[in-house]
């Protein structure tokens, strides 16, 4: 990277910032709300992403880590009274090393079994979680109401207060970014390597020193923390957790946001999570009759259009401009 | 789609007339006009439990009928309804998008206890009706705790109190078993099963057992019900296990007086599987028309029911209940907003909802709407029926206040 290059990603990076930071003030309660969502979801997909992109494990239940961080964060805030924020580090930890352990028998496991594995946590926890011995804590099918957290202070721009909402986006946006910086940190340098060479060539990474079961589990653990701490905000975000919100529909979903942002893109979670937040609702608003098969179309028209992802279309389209724009400056 | 240029082309004729009412007293919130009221609504149109979008589109075609009518007091219905696919964390987002972008005047007939339960705070902090919820738990009639939510289907408890009443009519010394699923629903029914029998709950009650939604089958419960001695059989479960249950009682050759919850009456999902022949006899409780029953396929009530389906919802199944169910619950809110006349505030639509007492067509004769201000539970009349082998046949009185 040059400094011409350097120069304008600090630009860029001051107008981004800008812009999030007046965004919630700019729409409706009800936008701040979604814009929420797809920050929640981003971080979730990132999640996924370490495990699926980068090491090659495919996960259908990460639903499930999803809905523990968030039932973590619910009964924590509900019947401990502990505030929003120290949820998150609680839930993260708890499904690190749940994550952990459910990746041991992914050691086992490749490709097709270990995803029906997955597959089956992702359809045992909604279940579990009406357990009637704990219903006490998990309120059963009823689910927990919580109460959204009011902002620490108060002002006021362009006319518009900073309301719950518009304080959890700043909360959620502050969380986000830290962990889009670990996920950065963590995966730019030997670490990430290594799991790459993991999926690429598993007996290479052996023989190059990897301790593979290591590397495996821990990646599983992190990946399911990064997917919990999603969790414990969704609820903190919707101040709603019930079984029923969390079904193995949930688990695909991610799936899908890896896919459509790009396998082993750190950047690709945010337009992950923007295509499954925003893409069922503007099915639904094409069709009632089959808002699925209108969802599909969108699902198939992307997948052709960019069959890596949409960061994989970024790459490839600067790609070409560089190549274009190398040509000329070479034959000087 | 269709919907939106049908509101447009009347609300041109409604502008019209809108120079006489002028001079009389109104008032809105937002959601109403002069011109139209916005009604917000949400469905499973996606997901599991996309059977019931049947009912979304259903209450749609009514409003389409009402519009092309001349509206609600000259006002278009504007009918909003959206998908959550029976996702709370979806639902809590769609209604939020119902009341402060789109600005509906009210939420109605959102489906399901989950989801409903997931808004219940929200609809109640933010002041807007969340009218006639499509859900038969009791907690909806809370006018105390929650006055802008409001149930209209009967609820599991009064359906229970009934079931009750015939046992304690009937069959007064009769051992009585329950199966119950374990959870709100189940305990809802068992709950209301009780108060109903009273005091002598504890006598006539012998055996009490739960099952799991996550437990494979109900047998084992079975043999156990059955060992109890128990003649009489209350079936409180969803349809998956009221087919299991009907079908171990008789490879038992267990024949009590079985009682089956509503939930699970549907003949083709539940009493085929479990074997037609083993499900005659079993009593089960209704409070609107089945169009399939021929004893109701004749008279004005149904031929107006047939042309409203055949000209604005022509693409739904005749056979199906669930619309029938759509068509009475909006005539429900269409009479509410007619009485609420030219003062369309929320406070007035809550009003008005906690002020009802009529029939409508295709309710059970005898089955009525009424409410009142301590009374948020609309419909609590059902009336028994008895399985020939072929359809749910009624007998008895009506029962409920």
């Amino acid at each position: 990277m040059n400094n011409a290059d350097r120069k304008w990603l600090w630009i860029w990076g001051a107008v981004v910032l800008v812009a999030l930071v007046v965004l919630p003030f700019l729409v409706k309660n009800y936008r701040v709300f979604q814009f929420n969502l797809v920050l929640v979801y981003a971080i979730a997909v990132l999640g996924l992403n370490v495990l699926t992109g980068y090491n090659g494990q495919i996960s259908l239940g990460h639903g499930a880590f999803y809905a523990i961080g968030a039932y973590v964060a619910a009964v924590l805030m509900d019947r401990a009274g502990i505030p929003y924020w120290a949820t998150l580090p609680v839930a993260g930890l708890v499904c690190f090393v749940l994550g952990f352990l459910m990746g041991f028998p992914a050691l086992r496991l490749e490709g097709h079994y270990l995803a029906l594995a997955t597959f089956a946590l992702a359809l045992a926890v909604p279940q579990l979680l009406k357990f009637k011995k704990i219903e006490g804590w998990t309120g059963g099918v009823q689910g927990i109401v919580l109460n959204k957290p009011d902002p620490p202070f108060t002002f006021s721009l362009f006319g518009q207060p900073l309301n719950p909402d518009r304080w959890l986006y700043f909360f959620t946006l502050l969380v986000a970014v830290i962990m889009f910086l670990l996920a950065w940190n963590l995966l730019r340098g030997r670490v990430g390597r290594a799991l790459i060479a993991i999926r690429d060539h598993p007996i290479a990474a052996t023989a190059m020193g990897i301790n593979l079961p290591m590397f495996k589990s821990l990646t599983f653990g992190v990946s399911a923390a990064f997917t919990g701490v999603a969790g414990a905000l969704g609820a903190v975000v919707v101040a709603f957790v019930s079984p029923d919100s969390f079904t193995v529909f949930l688990s695909i979903t991610f799936l899908v946001g890896v896919v459509i942002g790009g396998l082993a893109s750190i950047p690709g979670a945010i337009f992950g999570a923007i295509f499954i937040q925003f893409v069922p609702n503007i099915a639904d608003q094409i069709s009632k009759s089959a808002p699925w098969a209108i969802y599909g179309v969108f699902l198939i028209g992307f997948m052709y259009l960019m069959p890596t992802g949409v960061m994989g279309m970024i790459h490839t389209v600067r790609a070409r401009l560089r190549r274009g724009a190398a040509r000329p400056s070479g034959q000087r | 789609m269709k919907l939106k240029h049908l509101g447009l082309a009347v609300a041109a004729m409604a502008a019209a007339t809108i120079g006489n009412a002028a001079l009389a007293q109104k008032k809105y919130d937002p959601g109403a006009t002069d011109k139209e009221i916005k009604v917000g609504n949400i469905m499973p149109y996606s997901g599991p439990a996309s059977a019931y979008g049947a009912i979304g589109k259903a209450i749609g075609a009514y409003f389409d009928k009402v519009n092309a009518e001349g509206g609600i007091n000259g006002r278009m219905v504007k009918y909003v309804s959206l998908d959550d696919g029976y996702n709370p964390a979806k639902t809590v987002e769609q209604a939020r998008k119902l009341v402060e972008e789109d600005e509906v005047l009210l939420l109605f007939q959102t489906l399901g206890t989950p989801p409903n339960s997931a808004i219940h705070k929200y609809m109640n902090s933010k002041k807007v009706p969340q009218l006639f919820v499509a859900t038969g738990a009791t907690k909806w009639g809370d006018p105390k705790g929650f006055p802008w939510t409001m149930g209209w289907q009967p609820n599991y408890q009064s359906e229970a109190k009934i079931y009750a009443a015939h046992i304690l009519e009937t069959k007064p010394n009769a051992k009585i078993a329950v199966l119950y699923q374990n959870d709100d629903y189940g305990k809802d029914y068992l709950k209301g099963f009780e108060d109903g029998l009273g005091d002598k709950a504890k006598t006539m009650i012998v055996s009490k057992l739960s099952y799991e939604v996550t437990d494979p089958t109900v047998d084992s419960q079975m043999v156990s019900l059955k060992a109890s001695g128990a003649d009489t059989f209350f079936n409180i479960t969803t349809p998956k296990f009221a087919a299991q249950a009907i079908k171990k009682a008789a490879e038992l050759g267990w024949k009590p007086a079985h009682y089956l919850n509503s939930v699970s009456n549907a003949v083709g999902a539940v009493l085929t599987p479990a074997g037609i022949d083993n499900s005659i006899g079993i009593i089960t409780a209704g409070y609107i028309k089945d169009p399939t029953d021929p004893q109701f396929q004749k008279g004005k009530e149904y031929d107006d029911w047939v042309a409203w389906m055949k000209k604005y919802n022509a693409s739904a199944d005749m056979k199906d209940n669930f619309n029938v169910y759509g068509y009475t619950v909006a005539q429900t809110l269409v009479q509410v907003l007619k009485q609420a006349g030219d003062n369309l505030t929320r406070e007035n639509i809550m009003k008005q909802a906690a002020s009802l007492d009529m029939t409508l067509p295709m309710l059970l004769p005898g089955v009525n709407v009424k409410t009142g201000p301590d009374d948020f539970y609309p419909i609590e009349r059902e009336q028994l029926m008895k399985f020939n082998g072929k359809t749910w046949e009624l007998f008895g009185k009506v029962y409920g206040r």
